[in-house]
Order: structure tokens, then C-alpha cells, then sequence
């Protein structure tokens, strides 16, 4: 009885996250798969096949765009880390407790109103006839109005904005966890402060940068309305891609195997950085 | 004891809640931003108190999305455009024919009311009916461009980093007519408009240098307009109404080729459960009384015999501004979009936005 | 102040506050070459500021440290031979036994050829040559304190600080690093400066122990002077296991005074210090627990001679603990007085409710006017 008891316990708590993976992360996800591979044959007739997928490879265009989203999804994420890393090592070694809470909250700002109203503040302040243009032409820096919107640059300072948040976090806890005397050894060693910074703060930081960078890295690879807003004429972004595949082209096949190469591609990106750094997903995710 | 009361009270309370819901039908209709003014949805409302109405708003490409991920369950009326019902019904079969004889088509103008049925009847059944109808074409401010006339005016060096355009398939069409094609004759042959599509390509390849950027919505093309920092652009009509309220410089400029006329229909999805309260509101929108608050929230014109004159105010002082007889004379229909028309249209804009011209 | 070149440390007038706190109190030192130096003191009482201040960490506000006999106020804490084991050791977790003990010499600049030999050098000298290779969580406790201290020494430090390195360990492998260290500090020939708040500890490894409290030395001395020759009530009641009472002086007897004490009692105490030999001061008497003896009441024994203090009670219970096994007496005045005895195991050892007779010399028993 006792021990029914429990069982059923165990099963009542354990079966919302069973639902939960089940339903909303494997089902998609299977079904993404299948409908990738079926070919359009004629109108309500399908076909098992790869064509969605070779499609990809055939032309340069897709390929160029994953390449180009990818890379630039790396630079959003070299920028973060480089930002976002003295700003975490300040709250979490120099800043008093509170602070600390005021600094945190700070860094939260952006994800209080929402994607778009964000890419809008960055169009306000860009714009040719914008906040940043004016005072450049009012304090004499700019003869002429100047245009900031519309181009890649754009792009990656959106991002980087939005994104570095996830790099702070997981960051600032990492470096939290690190014992003050650990530095101070480091000094009393005979280390000097850049010694000090590549030889023990950040390989004992290394789970964090690890899981700041895959956060940040997805994160940016998989967002859609800040490149596309802030983007310029060339400015394709692979899930730009991937949504005109869904809506305007009806084409879900292609969507499909197309979400699915985002996944793949994301995956190894990730992957090659842990074998890169040395790092596990496991190790990554229980140090921080 | 306590417990069985309670749960007995619940049980009923949510018998008797879902029982007094079930009896008030429920109207879920599909369409676009600002189609179902709350003004018109509360008027309805109180004439037919046992209907309630629940509005989504979408564009064309998302209400067929969600139709075809729902096999054309969900909602009750769906309102898209009068070209994009034909091949989605072939191809995904999410809509379902309509009972004229409950609709009053007495009311609708006769030149949108039968090219709405031409375009949309499949089998012998009849679709769908107009609502109300637009126009893409252009937009300049004449104290800047007086001359601006035609889409490929957009191209021209003299407005060089001044103009815009939204790179989806009305570009290629607008760009297709003023290269002297006809894109819609072309759709019966792919080939053909495949060749077409190419040319028309290269050609906005060419532009890209000379637009600014590519908009994506009204409010980002407002803006640009409205700053002074483009000085004409490829509009909606309605966006260009709205603006010409604020800049009456800023006009609506049918192109040369003729503005491309979109129909905004009414169509049933296929599993729609209020049918009756759907025909309830398309009559009740249709009077003129309501089309006037209508068209005052969409900018566009209803498909009603005299449906210009039914504008508001400030609506028809811009349709005036921008419209002459022979303008009128030349609208161009946009045609139904036969399968894999999307697909040739989306690799043609994919490879304007690729190319690294400007 | 002439600096004698026997000297490795030395610390002249130094002060820090923090706030309004006085953290350290004109603090004035030296230690000579070679020695094994504590810092003893209860937490709070500024002995970590103080080390801190000769690592380098903090600036004192005033006063002069000098290393070999110059002033390194102005030096960086990675410029000073000073090396310190910090309390949780703060061994490198990313990094393996080896690349922690080479960390520092690599820091200099030493050349590949001799990190290796010096590394492996000093690993031989704390006895454990193959560890080198060895992650540091696959260490024991008394392996990684090791390693700490093998890490600092083989830069050659003129000094070596010890912050309370043995406080994470248990009390048996304490034991024996203690001993342990001190076996280190005499092969290294290096002066260690240890910091605790552990008397045993200090007593046992060091030369000389300073006391240390509200941020001033008490006294420094070697530990026998401060177990048996304390000069401050604190001194007395802090080295060393001892029983207290308050009271009054009553008047000179001899070199000893006769202090009344506050449950009512008669002693003959010894004066430690003037103040304490004259009538009519309020005085703290202490008698370590090893003088005093116990005997059962009505025995043989003679009275005792003159210049003892005697006292009647009865046994409230008693604390084996081997050789040091004891006994809580409780007076007539409910006082409980702790006195060393001896438990054999056999039917002559003393009996909790046995009513008993505690005697001890009157020079043991310390007296400080407070």
C-alpha cells in the first residue's frame, strides 16, 4: 500500500516533465522530420524522399545564408563574451550585495517589452533622421545626416544587446561559485593581473563561458524579427528563411527540412566548440 | 459529506457555465488588422445578442497557414484575398462553397461581386464573395517628386538612396507590367513566366543600389516617408491615405501600368461551426451605415454599389487626390495564383536579397 | 631600528581600520630567520588583516613592514617573496598537482629544464613524488595541504604565512599535520608565520606565539612562558585549559595575597604583577586543572602544608579521556571546578557523589587585578 503510495507519487510528479518533453519538444520534432521528408509530387500528392534536402545543397543561395547566419551568429557571440564578461566579473568579485541585485535587474531591462518594441528603440535612435544622427550633426561630429540603420553592423549591435543577458548570468554564477583566495593565490604566486586573468579566472570560468556561449549562439541563430528589422537590403537571415518556406512559399516540406538543417547546423557548431575548449555539456550545465 | 456537496456543486456550476456558453453562438472570424473595428463588433453584438464574436488577425499567407495546419478548423469566416483561394482549396482543401441565396448580393457592385465568383469557383461552386477592395501601387511626396509615376521610377538614379519598396511578389508583378509584360496572362504558361520573372530579377538587382531599404510593414514605411528620408516608395493604398492625413504632399500614385487591385473576400473554412452568424455578419457589414465605419478603420473601399461614396471624410479627400477616370479605367486584377506560382516568385525574391548589389 | 640581517620579518607601528573598526592596533614584531612564528588569537581580532598586510593584499594605514630588512609598503603583491597557504588551501582545481606547483616558477620566467627538476624536487621533499600527475580532487585532505605548501616553497620564499590551513580538516589528520608541518618548517629552514585561533595548534609547532587580541599583541613569547608566565588575565584564560574566579584582594601575605573570592572563598594566590599584591582590588584568580589534586575526603593524607589552598566538594562527575582524563568537582558553592586525575579502571578510581577534598599550591594559583 505504502509503497503504491509512492510509486504513484513519483509517477504523478515525474509526469508533467515527461509530458512536457513528450509533447511539446519530441512530437514537433518528429513530426518536422517526417514532414521533411516528404516530396511534392502534384497537388495533395506526396512522396518519401530527400529532395527538400538536396534542394539545400543545390543552391548557393540557402547554403550562403546558413553560412552567413552562423558566422555572424559567432561574432554576436565573441562580442557577448567579451562585453558581457568584465560586466559579470564586476557583480560577481567587485560589487557590494545590493549593488549586485541593482546590476542584475539592469541587465534584465531589455527583456521586459518585447522583441519588437526593442528593434524599434534601435530604429528610433538609428535612423537617419534619428536620436544619434541628430546630436552627431548638432555637436558638429557630422556634417550630414547620417544613416546607421540597414546594415549588418546594425544587426550584430541588436543582438548583442538583446542576447548578453545569457552570457551575464551564467557568467556572473560561475565566477560567484569561485573562491576570492583563488585570485589572491594567484598574485601571491608571483602572477601578474593578465597571468592571473588567462591562467585562472577564466579556465575556472570555462563552464560558464561554455554555456553563456551555446545560450547566446542559439539564442542568436534562431531569432527572427531583430535582423529582419534591423537588417539591411543583403541582410538574409536563415529563419527568415525558413518562415518564408512556411508562410509565403506553403512550402512546410522545405520549411521543415530547412528547420531541421538550422537544428543539425546549431548542433555541431556547439558541438565543435566543447571538443574546441574542452569542455562536456554535462560539466557545462552542473557548474553553473 | 462536505466534500461530496462541493464537488457536486462544482460539477454543476460547470454544467450549467459551458451550457449557457453553448447556447450563445460564438462568430471566430479570420481576416486582417483592423477589418473588425471593436465599433462594429459591439453594434453586432447588440442586434444579435446570442452571438458573440472573437476576431484574429493575420495576413493572407498566415490565415491559409493556419486553415491548412488545422485542416480549415478553427475559425468561423475567413477573409483573404481573392486571388489565393483557387489553389489553396485544389491543393490543401480548407474552404468550403458558399449559400448565396442567404447572402443580400443585391447590395455588392457587379464588377467585383462576378470577378470574385470567376476567380473563386471551383466545380461549378462558388467560394467565396468581396468585401472590400484596394490597390497596391506607388507613393511620392510631389514637393520633392512631382514627376513620379511609374514602378520603375523607383530605379531612377534622380532618387538614388530615396526610395523604397517591400521585396515580396507585388514588386516583381509592378515591375513585370512596366517591362511590358503581362505577368497574369503568363501564368498559364510557367515557362514563360519564368522567363519573365528572370528579366525582372536582374532588373531589381540592378535597383538595389538606388532603394534605401526594403520596408516590411506600414508603420516602418510611415516612418521612412513621413521623416523625409525617402521621397517615394512602392505602398499599400490604405498606408498612403493614412499618411496623406498627416502630408498632404504625400500622395497615392496609381502607376502608369495600373495600381495592382486586390478583392478581400469572405470565404468559409471547411469545418466552420457558425455558418448562419457568418452570413449574419457579411450582410451585416454590407450596410451602408456600417461600411462607412468599415472603410474608416481599413482605408479600404467596400465592394458595394457606391462604395467610394460611402468613405469617410478624410478617406475620400485622399482617394481624390490620387485618382483620375482613366486611372479607374486601368485597374489591373490581381489573377488566382496557379500552383507553384509561389514557389518560382519566392526564389526570384530570394535571389534579389542575396545578391550583393548595394 | 637597526634591521639585523637574522631578521626575515619585521613590522614596525603598523595600524589598519576599516570603517570605524580598528582591525589593527599599532603592531609592532620581528621574527628571526628560520623560525616558526604563530599569530594566536579568537576570531575577529585582526590577526587575517594582519597577514594580509604582509602578503600584499591590504595597505596598512600606517606604520612599515620590512622583508630582509627593506620596506615592501611599496611592492605589488606579486612582487613580494612573501607566499601564503590560504585557509581552504586555494589549490588551482583546473590544473593538476604538477601545473600548480610549476604555476609560480612559470610566472617568473624559469626554463622548462628547471621547472621540471625543481618541481619534482620539492614533490620528493614533501614525500610524495608520483602525485604529479593527479587531478587535486583525487587528493586527500592531508595530500592537498601538502601541495599548498610544496607550491609556495618552491619559489624559496623569505617567508611563508599560514592562514588557519588545518581548520577545514578533521581533528585526527589535524593531529598529525601539525606534527606534520612542523617537520616542513624545520627541512624547508624557512620562516613560517601561522595564524590560528587554536591554541593547541600553536603551542605544539611554533617557536615563538604571539597572542593576539582587539588587534593588539597580548604578549609574545615561546609557549612554555605563555602557558606557565602569562602577563594579561587574557593571556591566562585564553593558552591553556584553566578554572576562574572573580573577587577582591584582601591583603599581602608575604610574596603571595589573600583574595576573598565572589561565592565566598579564602585563596592564597600568587600576584602576577603589582596591582594585583595590594589590598582591596578586584582581582581574576586562575588555577590550570594539572596542580590541583584530589583527595578523598577523610583519607589518610595529613592536612596540607602551609601555602596550599584546599577546598571541599563533591565529585559531580567525571570525564575520561585517557591520560587526560578529569574530574568536575562541585563546591559548596555550586562553583564546578575541573581538576586532573587519574582513572585507572580498577575499584580505587574516584566515584561520581564521592565527597572529595581538592588541594593545590598556592604559587599556581594565578591572580590578575582586573
Amino acid at each position: 500500500m505504502q509503497k503504491d503510495i509512492r510509486r504513484l507519487s513519483l509517477i504523478l510528479l515525474f509526469a508533467p516533465f515527461a509530458l512536457w518533453i513528450v509533447l511539446l519538444i519530441l512530437l514537433p520534432h518528429v513530426g518536422m522530420v517526417f514532414l521533411s521528408l516528404r516530396e511534392k509530387i502534384a497537388p495533395r500528392v506526396y512522396e518519401f524522399g530527400f529532395a527538400n534536402y538536396i534542394e539545400f545543397f543545390n543552391e548557393p543561395i540557402y547554403w550562403n545564408t546558413l553560412v552567413r547566419t552562423g558566422s555572424m551568429s559567432l561574432l554576436v557571440t565573441v562580442l557577448a563574451l567579451i562585453i558581457g564578461f568584465p560586466i559579470a566579473y564586476y557583480i560577481a568579485k567587485i560589487a557590494g550585495p545590493r549593488v549586485r541585485g541593482a546590476l542584475f535587474l539592469f541587465c534584465l531591462v531589455p527583456l521586459w517589452v518585447s522583441d519588437l518594441i526593442r528593434a524599434f528603440g534601435w530604429i528610433l535612435l538609428l535612423r537617419e533622421t534619428g536620436v544619434v544622427s541628430n546630436i552627431l550633426q548638432w555637436t558638429g561630429l557630422a556634417a550630414a545626416p547620417v544613416e546607421m540603420l540597414y546594415n549588418d553592423v546594425t544587426v550584430v549591435i541588436g543582438l548583442v544587446y538583446t542576447v548578453i543577458l545569457f552570457m551575464i548570468v551564467p557568467l556572473a554564477s560561475t565566477l560567484d561559485g569561485m573562491d576570492n583566495s583563488m585570485i589572491e593565490a594567484g598574485y601571491n604566486l608571483g602572477g601578474r593581473g593578465t597571468t592571473v586573468l588567462r591562467r585562472i579566472i577564466i579556465p575556472y570560468a570555462m563552464p560558464g563561458i561554455a554555456s553563456g556561449c551555446i545560450i547566446v549562439f542559439m539564442l542568436t541563430a534562431g531569432s527572427y524579427l531583430t535582423p529582419i528589422l534591423l537588417g539591411g537590403k543583403n541582410s538574409s537571415w536563415f529563419t527568415e528563411q525558413i518562415y518564408d518556406q512556411f508562410i509565403t512559399r506553403y512550402n512546410w516540406e522545405s520549411g521543415a527540412a530547412f528547420g531541421m538543417l538550422l537544428l543539425a547546423f546549431t548542433s555541431l557548431v556547439v558541438w565543435l566548440g566543447l571538443r574546441l575548449t574542452g569542455q562536456s555539456l554535462a560539466n557545462t550545465v552542473t557548474k553553473t | 459529506m462536505r466534500i461530496k456537496t462541493t464537488v457536486t456543486c462544482m460539477i454543476a456550476a460547470l454544467v450549467f457555465g459551458t451550457a449557457s456558453i453553448a447556447q450563445a453562438e460564438t462568430l471566430r472570424l479570420l481576416t486582417w488588422g483592423s477589418y473588425a473595428p471593436d465599433e462594429l463588433v459591439q453594434k453586432f453584438e447588440a442586434e444579435y445578442p446570442d452571438i458573440k464574436v472573437e476576431v484574429t488577425f493575420s495576413n493572407n499567407e498566415e490565415m491559409i497557414a493556419k486553415l491548412r495546419a488545422t485542416g480549415g478548423a478553427g475559425f468561423d469566416l475567413a477573409q483573404p484575398s481573392h486571388d489565393r483561394i483557387h489553389a489553396a482549396q485544389l491543393e490543401y482543401d480548407i474552404y468550403k462553397p458558399m449559400d448565396l441565396s442567404k447572402i443580400d448580393t443585391s447590395v455588392m457592385s457587379t464588377v467585383h461581386l462576378e470577378g470574385v465568383k470567376a476567380n473563386t469557383t471551383i466545380d461549378g461552386e462558388v467560394y467565396s464573395v468581396p468585401h472590400q477592395w484596394g490597390t497596391s501601387g506607388l507613393m511620392a511626396d510631389k514637393s520633392k517628386a512631382p514627376e513620379f509615376k511609374n514602378w520603375m521610377d523607383l530605379c531612377d538614379p534622380m532618387y538614388k538612396g530615396k526610395t523604397s519598396m517591400r521585396l515580396k511578389r507585388t514588386i516583381l508583378l509592378g515591375t513585370a507590367f512596366s517591362l511590358g509584360y503581362d505577368p497574369f496572362a503568363a501564368y498559364a504558361d510557367l515557362d514563360e513566366y519564368q522567363r519573365i520573372l528572370d528579366e525582372v530579377v536582374e532588373v531589381l538587382i540592378a535597383c538595389k543600389d538606388n532603394i534605401k531599404a526594403y520596408w516590411k510593414g506600414g508603420d516602418d514605411l510611415a516612418a521612412l516617408m513621413l521623416s523625409g528620408e525617402i521621397v517615394a516608395s512602392e505602398t499599400w493604398d490604405s498606408t498612403a491615405y493614412r499618411i496623406y492625413n498627416e502630408n498632404s504632399n504625400i500622395v497615392f500614385v496609381p502607376p502608369g501600368t495600373g495600381a495592382l487591385t486586390w478583392i478581400d473576400t469572405f470565404t468559409l473554412p471547411r469545418k466552420a461551426k457558425a455558418d448562419d452568424a457568418a452570413y449574419k455578419w457579411i450582410n451585416f457589414v454590407l450596410r451602408p451605415e456600417n461600411v462607412t465605419i468599415m472603410s474608416a478603420s481599413t482605408g479600404a473601399i467596400a465592394a458595394v454599389n457606391g462604395g467610394q461614396d460611402l468613405l469617410p471624410p478624410d478617406k475620400k479627400a485622399a482617394v481624390t487626390a490620387a485618382w483620375s477616370a482613366e486611372d479607374i479605367a486601368n485597374l489591373q486584377f490581381f489573377a488566382n495564383i496557379p500552383p507553384g506560382i509561389e514557389d518560382m516568385e519566392g526564389k526570384a525574391l530570394e535571389k534579389i536579397k542575396a545578391a550583393t548589389g548595394g | 631600528m637597526v634591521n639585523s640581517p637574522s631578521t626575515d620579518l619585521e613590522c614596525i607601528n603598523i595600524s589598519k581600520t576599516f570603517g570605524s573598526v580598528l582591525a589593527v592596533d599599532n603592531v609592532s614584531f620581528e621574527i628571526p630567520r628560520g623560525s616558526f612564528f604563530s599569530i594566536l588569537g579568537p576570531s575577529g581580532c585582526g590577526k587575517t588583516t594582519l597577514i594580509r598586510m604582509i602578503a600584499g593584499f591590504e595597505q596598512p594605514d600606517s606604520g612599515e613592514i620590512h622583508i630582509k630588512g627593506k620596506s615592501v609598503l611599496n611592492t605589488a603583491p606579486n612582487k613580494r617573496n612573501v607566499k601564503m597557504v590560504f585557509q581552504h588551501l586555494a589549490l588551482f582545481p583546473m590544473m593538476n598537482v604538477y601545473e600548480n606547483i610549476a604555476y609560480g616558477l612559470r610566472c617568473n620566467g624559469v626554463a622548462k629544464d628547471e621547472i621540471d627538476q625543481r618541481v619534482n624536487n620539492v614533490l620528493k621533499r614533501i614525500a610524495l613524488p608520483d602525485v604529479g600527475e593527479r587531478e587535486i580532487h583525487q587528493l586527500s585532505g592531508g595530500q592537498k595541504q601538502r601541495i599548498a605548501v610544496a607550491r609556495c616553497m618552491v619559489l624559496d620564499p623569505d617567508v611563508l604565512l599560514l592562514d588557519e590551513p588545518l581548520g577545514a580538516l578533521d581533528l585526527k589528520l589535524r593531529e598529525a599535520m601539525k606534527i606534520e608541518l612542523k617537520l616542513l618548517q624545520h627541512q624547508f629552514d624557512t620562516t613560517f608565520i601561522y595564524i590560528t585561533h587554536d591554541q593547541s595548534e600553536a603551542l605544539v609547532m611554533s617557536d615563538r606565539v604571539a597572542i593576539m587580541n582587539q588587534g593588539q599583541f597580548e604578549q609574545v613569547g615561546t609557549p612554555q612562558e605563555l602557558y606557565h608566565a602569562p602577563r594579561s588575565a587574557f593571556v591566562a584564560g585564553f593558552v591553556g585549559d584553566s578554572n576562574r574566579w572573580a573577587g577582591q584582594t584582601v591583603a599581602a601575605a608575604g610574596s603571595a595575597v589573600r583574595v576573598k573570592t565572589e561565592d565566598g572563598l579564602e585563596l592564597l594566590a600568587n600576584p602576577y604583577g603589582a596591582a594585583a599584591a595590594t589590598g582591596g582590588r578586584a582581582v581574576d584568580i586562575f588555577i590550570r586543572p594539572e596542580f590541583i589534586t584530589v583527595e578523598r575526603a577523610g583519607g589518610a593524607r595529613a592536612a596540607p602544608e602551609s601555602g596550599h589552598n584546599t577546598l571541599n566538594g563533591v565529585v559531580d562527575s567525571l570525564l575520561f579521556n585517557g591520560a587526560n582524563s578529569r574530574a568536575l568537582v562541585r563546591s559548596a558553592s555550586s562553583h564546578l571546578i575541573e581538576a586532573d586525575i587519574v582513572l585507572t579502571g580498577g575499584n580505587e578510581d574516584l566515584q561520581p557523589g564521592e565527597n572529595v577534598t581538592l588541594i593545590w599550591p598556592a604559587d599556581q594559583t594565578m591572580c590578575f587585578a582586573t
